[in-house]
Order: C-alpha cells, then structure tokens, then sequence
C-alpha cells in the first residue's frame, strides 16, 4: 500500500518550506521539523518532507532511493525523472554523485544550480565544520556524519565557479541544515 | 496647524469603494443592465475582453464589462485576475482554423478563390453616419437574408502560395511551446512565444505599432492574404482515454499577411507571412499582430532591424496592457518618501551652486 | 479574523507556492542576483505590490504576525488595502508593531527599529534591475550582471560627481551585495541604506510585473557605490520629529499652508508612536 505524503499538505508543506529557507539563509544552523509523516525507507522524515515541499512536475527529480520511495516520489511530488546531469533536484540517500556532475546553471543564469537533496547519518551544530559567509554573523559549526570523503575539497572546488554551483540541503532525521554555494567550510 | 497622520485608510478605502458601486448602478430610475445584454448587444467589446483577458467566456467578460463600468482594460484584468485561479485540465491540440465554420472571409490578394469572398457582419462598407433611429427603442431589425452555407472548402490563401513554392515555409513546431503565464519572458524569444505574447497584447499598442510599420518604420509590404473569421473546433487527448475527442467550439479571428521577401544568401526570393489569431471577432488586432508579428521575424530573416516594431524587448514588454496600466498607474500611490529624498538633493544642489558658483564642480 | 475559505490559504494554489519558493531558495543562496520566476496575475494591479505580496504568501503561515508599511505607515491606503487582502485570504495576525511582526511587507522604506533574526522583511520592487536607466535591454544587462560589469554605473556616478559635486542619486541608490551582485534596494531612500548591511533579518524583494525574486541572506555585506573621495552619504532633513522630537529618524515634510510653512515628522509611525508614548511616560514621572 502507498504510504500518505502530508497529513496537512498546505500547513505542513509551508512548516517544512520556513525550516529550509531559515536553514539556507543561516547555514549550517539545523532546524528540527515537527510533522507526522511516515515515509518509505530509506527516507528519513525531514528528507521526505524537503521534497514533498520543493519537488514536483516542473522538477525533474534524479534518487538513488530504491523501488518503494520511486514509486512514493512519482505519487506525491509527480516530478518526471532525469539523469544526475539533468536534474534540478537530486536526492541522494547513500553515497552522493560528484558535485561536479550536477547541473552548476551558467553565469548568466546560476539559479539553474541544482539542488542536492543529502541524507546523512546525523547534524548537529555548534561543532564540527566551520561555515562562514552570507548567512553567517561570525562562524557557524556543524558536524555533518556520513559525508563522503573528499567532500570538502570538491566543495571547495565548486566555490571557485560562484555564482554558478549546487546547493546541499542536509536531512538527517527530522533535522535539516543546508550548504548554500556561497558557504567557505573548513575543518573544524 | 496639527498634524493629520493619514489615518481612517480602512474607512476611506470602505467609502470610496461604496461610492464606486452607487455609481456603477447610475440613475436606479433606469432599467438595470443585464449581463446578458452585454453578451448580445455590446458583443466586441466582450471579444476584446476575452482576448485581451486571454480567457475565453463570454458571461465572465460581459460581467467584467459590468462590474468596471465599461473600462474594457480594468474589466480583461478581472478576467485576468480570475483566469489565473483556474485549475489546468489539460492541453487542447493546435487549432485547425483550416476547417474553420466561416461567418467572414476576405482576401485582398485575388479577386476570387475557392470558397470565395465572405462579407460577414462587418462594419467595412457602412457609411459612419450616427444612426438616430437607434436612439429610439424601436423594432428589432428584420432578419438579414440567410442562404445556406456553401460545401466548398476554403483553403487558406497562404497554403495556395505555399502549394507553387513562392511562401515561405514556416518551421514545423514540433517543441512544447513555452507557457508565457508560467514562465517569464526571456531573450530572444520563440516566435510561439512572441505569437503568445501578441495575442494577449493591447489593441491599441499594436495598432500603432503595425501602423508605424506601413509608414517606413520597418521595412514592411504587406498585403492581406487572408482574414477569417469564424468558429473552429477545440480538441482535447485525455491521457486516461488515449485519442482525441472534441470538447467545444469557439469564435476566433485569424490574419495571414502576405509580405515581399528579397531574399538571403540562403533563401530564395519569395513572399513571407505575418500571422494573427484573437479569440472572438477581432479583425483589427488579428491584422495589427500579424503585421507586428512580421516586423519581429526581421531578426530571423537577416533583415535590418531599426524600427521599433521589429525590437522584440521593446515590443514584447511593452504590449500587455494589464502590465501597462499597472505601472502607469502606481504613479498615483504616494511617493513622498523618495520625493522627499529628492527635495533634500534639489536643495543641496543649489545651495552648492549659489554659494560657490566656480567650485561647484571639482 | 477568520479567512475566506473560498481560496487556498494565502490565495496562491501549492504549485505557485512551491515555484516561489523553489526562486526564494535560489535568491537567498545567490545573494543579489535576480531570479525569474512566473509570477502570476494577482487581484492586484501590477506596480502596487503583487511581487511582494506573492513572496509574503509562499513564505506566510498561520502562525506568523504580519505588518504591511507603504512610505513607512502602516495606514497608508495602500498598505491598508495589502493588509486587508492577507486578512481574508490568510486570516493571519496584523500588527502595526514593527518588534511584534515576523514578516514585514514594505514599499519604499526599512522600519528605523532595528530588525532581529526573527523576522523576514519583504520589498515590493517595481524595477529590479538596478541598471535599467543606463541600459533598458534585458539581454544586455544580464550578461553585465554575469561579468560582475558594473563600470556603466560607476560612470553615471562619475559623472553626477562632476556634475554637482555630489552624486545625485537619493533613493533606488544602488549596492553592491557580497561584492559581487549589483542590486537595486527597491526606491527605498538612500537613508536606508546602511539598514540592509549585515542586517540579522532576512531580506526578500519580489517584482511581480517584472517576475524577478532576489535577496540578501543575513549578515550579509551590502555596500552603497561610493568613490574614496566621495564617500556615500545618508542624507535626511535637518530638523527633528515635530511630534516625538527624534533629530535620527527619516523625516516626511508636510506643508502646512501655501506660505511656505512646513513641518518635519518622522516617516515611520509606529517608531514615532513608540517614541511619543515614551515621552509622554518620561513627564508623567
């Protein structure tokens, strides 16, 4: 049987809609969603709920989420699917694709950027990473497990082509933070 | 004196929108009229409603016509307004305006042609004189002598010249044209887009427009092919059903404008067309466009584009009237604030200028 | 108030919403640049605010409190007739309390008080591209924006500077956002400039006639163009509130006969109010 999508689709789609453009204009502050939503595996409630709210016919959507979320995402969101390469949405449940391979838009159209729908294991903030940039008071830290190696640098690669690039939006849960293409991260 | 802060906004707004309907409604000694009577009787104005609304009922339009008192672009920004609410259904198939049922139909290019030349209800030949008689409520007019219609096809004229090779041939469109009330305008724009964006525009801005380019701005040749004017079938292929099915009619206006081409590197010779479709009857915005239209292809053609109508920024920014009325208008709210700014710099300005005339400049 | 059930909530269907604010995200994660997005017929006319009234609906939820200002009023017929608007389509709590609201929709000024990380200010726009008065082209001006090619305006700068001694621009003055977008403040007076540099807020502008999004992330640099020579300069009237005595605040001048008798009063009420009540507490004791 389809598992439901939204219990309230216009209040819970609108909740989930503030988390996320709190959690991209403050980076790597994590917002904790607090919705109903029984989800197929392997999506956690915050990456369900993320693409409930963004995701639909005019998104071409590319996942590595497996059968049962396939057929879930095409009932609720309806988004056609696409090749990583095409995609104005990409979710990615276990190890994610090259940053490099996503649409980045052009200089004259950045927006076209995707965005990387990431699942890890666990986000918490005040350690780990440090963020600074638009967004950003003075440094912002956040630890993001299961991140794939070499992360850092591949991000630090896709911040030499600002404005163009992707941006990360990190569900772990029913936690969300996001990774705006403007961000600097260092090690912590 | 004291100071008056613009409080009571909520009970000016109240009254001012009371007063607005006490005048709407006029002399109440008067009969009241009726929606249906718009429909009937002031029915081009309904059509330009519809097609400048770019939403295709003609009780919704009257009703606009009746709730704006008669401005036809505050009334296409109701039906604008409301059309936007409208949940999509579905695509209709592209029209065949080929099997048009024709109520009209004149060429100017040949004195006759299969189908022949249809008059119509039209204003064309009547002497302008104000008809008196229609001042007095009197008899309805006898019914205008009807023969029934004829079974010869009415092939479209442009198809004619086509057919011996001497009109260009338009690419077939075989992309989903974009939806220009869901995704903005960007440049260069497809000529579907363009044909979109014309449909919608103002009759006036296009009347000027196309006029400009009959007086050498923009080096045009026009001769009227073809208007029609008539109803056409509008189809619809449910996913669920898997073909075609017929939902309904409508009454459109359509305008091939036939236009000289020298030529291009590539192309030969030949005649190239200038192409325009409204909803209802309206056959002075359907030539306006088609001549607009012709004037934009300049680009697409290798011709030299210096005139205004063949700028497609300019164009296309500038037609839709809802858009236009708008920004005009938001003049009218307060600007004290930045008026006020520039007060402060006005004044500076000559205070610079009178106490230092030689050092006002560094 | 309860809302009209006849529409969704906020007016806008959830595929609207969910194109705004797919744009939103976007403007926000590239501070300053302009996103298109398909913006619908309001009820509305263009050019009074239907940009910054479809921001406020795909950002609006039931539980948010909403100001709406038009020249820094809250009761100025324009920003009444938006506030009525989000009333019956949204049902949501107004206030004319700047430190109440969480969304802020504004025309042409920022509040004098200080914005907090709670809040979301929203700026109606009717011209986003800050260029357009040097280059009307769009095409144009896009490919300046993506070579960060800026040098048309500091001509016109320049030139105002050799004109007059001073730059002439006093409101739409333009900024610079993280050092890389050229970005039109919206007519906001150039008093308000240095309000929108590293402002803890959130800042949303819409442009519905225009169908343009763009925005400046928190604590984000907003720079107003100057020269090192000719350092921007907020400028306001020279004379204080005639009703709460503020010598800082942004001031409207009204003319109170044709004798050339005028007086000075602050353009944001709710910051003149809350001062005057203050004042008016201070001789009480």
């Amino acid at each position: 049987m389809m598992r439901p999508g939204f219990t309230a689709p216009v209040e819970n789609a609108q909740a989930c809609f503030r988390a996320v453009l709190d959690a991209i204009s403050r980076p790597g502050r994590v917002q904790i969603l607090t919705l109903g939503l029984t989800p197929p595996a392997p999506l956690d409630i915050a990456t369900a709920a993320v693409l409930l709210t963004l995701v639909d016919a005019e998104t071409p959507l590319s996942h590595d989420a497996g059968a049962e979320a396939d057929s879930w995402l095409r009932f609720h969101c309806g988004s056609p699917m696409a090749a990583v390469g095409e995609a104005a949405f990409v979710l990615a449940t276990g190890k994610p694709p090259a940053l490099a391979g996503l649409p980045a838009g052009s200089e004259e159209e950045p927006e076209r950027g995707a965005t990387l729908v990431l699942q890890v294991a666990s986000l918490e903030a005040g350690t780990g990473w440090r963020l600074t940039g638009p967004g950003i008071e003075h440094e912002h830290r956040l630890n993001a497990r299961g991140m794939p190696a070499g992360f850092i640098s591949e991000w630090a690669a896709q911040r030499g082509r600002f404005p163009c690039g992707v941006d990360i939006i990190l569900c772990a849960g029913d936690r969300v933070a996001a990774l705006p293409r403007g961000t600097r991260i260092e090690e912590g | 004196m004291a100071y008056v802060a613009v409080k009571g906004g909520e009970r000016a707004i109240g009254n001012a929108h009371a007063w607005l309907a006490e005048t709407r409604r006029g002399d109440t000694t008067l009969a009241e009229l009726e929606v249906p009577q718009i429909v009937q009787q002031l029915s081009l104005a309904v059509d330009r409603v519809m097609a400048e609304g770019s939403c295709y009922d003609r009780d919704l339009a009257a009703l606009a016509i009746k709730q704006s008192k008669g401005d036809l672009i505050e009334a296409a920004f109701l039906l604008r307004a409301y059309r936007t609410t409208l949940p999509r259904f579905g695509y209709s198939t592209p029209l065949d305006t080929a099997a048009m049922r024709i109520r009209r139909r004149v060429s100017a290019t040949y004195k006759d042609l299969p189908g022949g030349q249809v008059l119509g209800p039209t204003f064309d030949y009547t002497h302008r004189l104000l008809d008196f008689a229609l001042a007095a409520a009197g008899e309805p007019p006898a019914p205008a002598p009807e023969a029934p219609a004829g079974d010869t096809e009415s092939p479209r004229v442009t198809e004619l010249l086509s057919r011996e090779g001497l009109m260009r041939r338009e690419d077939d469109a075989t992309a989903e044209p974009a939806d220009l009330t869901r995704q903005p305008l960007a440049f260069p724009a497809a000529r579907p887009t363009r044909l979109q964006n014309l449909a919608r525009g103002d009759e006036g801005f296009l009347l000027g427009l196309g006029y400009s380019t009959q007086r050498g701005y923009g080096n045009s040749h026009p001769f009227v092919g073809e208007i029609r004017h008539g109803t056409v079938t509008i189809c619809l292929t449910p996913p669920e059903l898997g073909f075609e099915i017929e939902i309904g009619e409508i009454a459109v206006t359509e305008c091939q404008m036939v236009n000289q081409f020298h030529g291009s590197r590539s192309e030969p010779p030949q005649f190239t067309r200038g192409y325009g479709l409204v909803l209802g009857h309206g056959e002075r915005k359907a030539m306006s466009m088609a001549l607009v239209d012709r004037a934009l292809q300049a680009g697409d053609l290798g011709e030299d584009r210096t005139a205004p109508a063949q700028d497609e920024e300019f164009v296309l920014l500038h037609s839709d009237n809802v858009e236009a009325t708008g920004f005009v208008e938001h003049l009218k709210l307060p600007h004290y604030v930045d008026f006020q700014s520039e007060l402060e710099v006005v004044r500076r300005m000559r205070a610079t200028a009178t106490l230092q005339p030689e050092q006002a400049t560094p | 108030m309860s809302r009209d059930e006849a529409y969704n909530f906020a007016y806008l269907d959830e595929d609207t919403k969910r194109m705004i604010r797919r744009a939103l995200l976007k403007a926000v994660a590239i501070p300053g640049h302009q996103v298109p997005f398909g913006a619908r017929e309001m009820p509305l006319p263009y050019g009074w605010g239907t940009g910054g009234i479809q921001v406020t609906a795909a950002v609006l939820g039931p539980r948010d409190v909403l100001k709406v200002i038009d020249q820094g009023a809250d009761d100025t017929t324009n920003a009444v007739s938006i506030r009525r608007f989000f009333n019956r389509v949204a049902g949501v709590e107004t206030t004319t309390h700047t430190r109440d609201a969480t969304i802020i929709q504004t025309r042409h000024r920022i509040p004098e008080a200080a914005l907090t990380e709670a809040q979301v200010i929203v700026y109606q726009v009717p011209m986003p591209e800050p260029l357009f008065k040097l280059e009307p082209r769009l095409a144009e001006t896009r490919r300046m924006h993506a070579l960060s090619d800026y040098g048309l305006m500091h001509v016109k700068l320049y030139e105002d500077i050799a004109r007059h001694g001073h730059i002439a621009t006093s409101y739409s003055y333009p900024v610079m956002v993280d050092e890389r977008y050229l970005m039109s403040p919206s007519p906001i007076p150039a008093f308000d400039n240095p309000k929108m540099h590293r402002m803890a807020a959130l800042q949303l502008f819409g442009a519905g006639r225009e169908k343009r999004i763009y925005a400046v992330p928190p604590y984000t640099d907003v720079r107003s163009l100057d020269f090192e020579d000719h350092p921007f300069r907020p400028h306001r009237a020279d004379a204080c509130c005639e009703l709460c005595g503020s010598g800082s605040s942004y001031l409207d001048e009204v003319v109170t006969d044709d004798r050339g008798g005028r007086m000075f009063v602050c353009s944001d009420t709710d910051y003149c109010e809350s001062r005057q009540a203050g004042n008016a507490k201070e001789e009480a004791a």
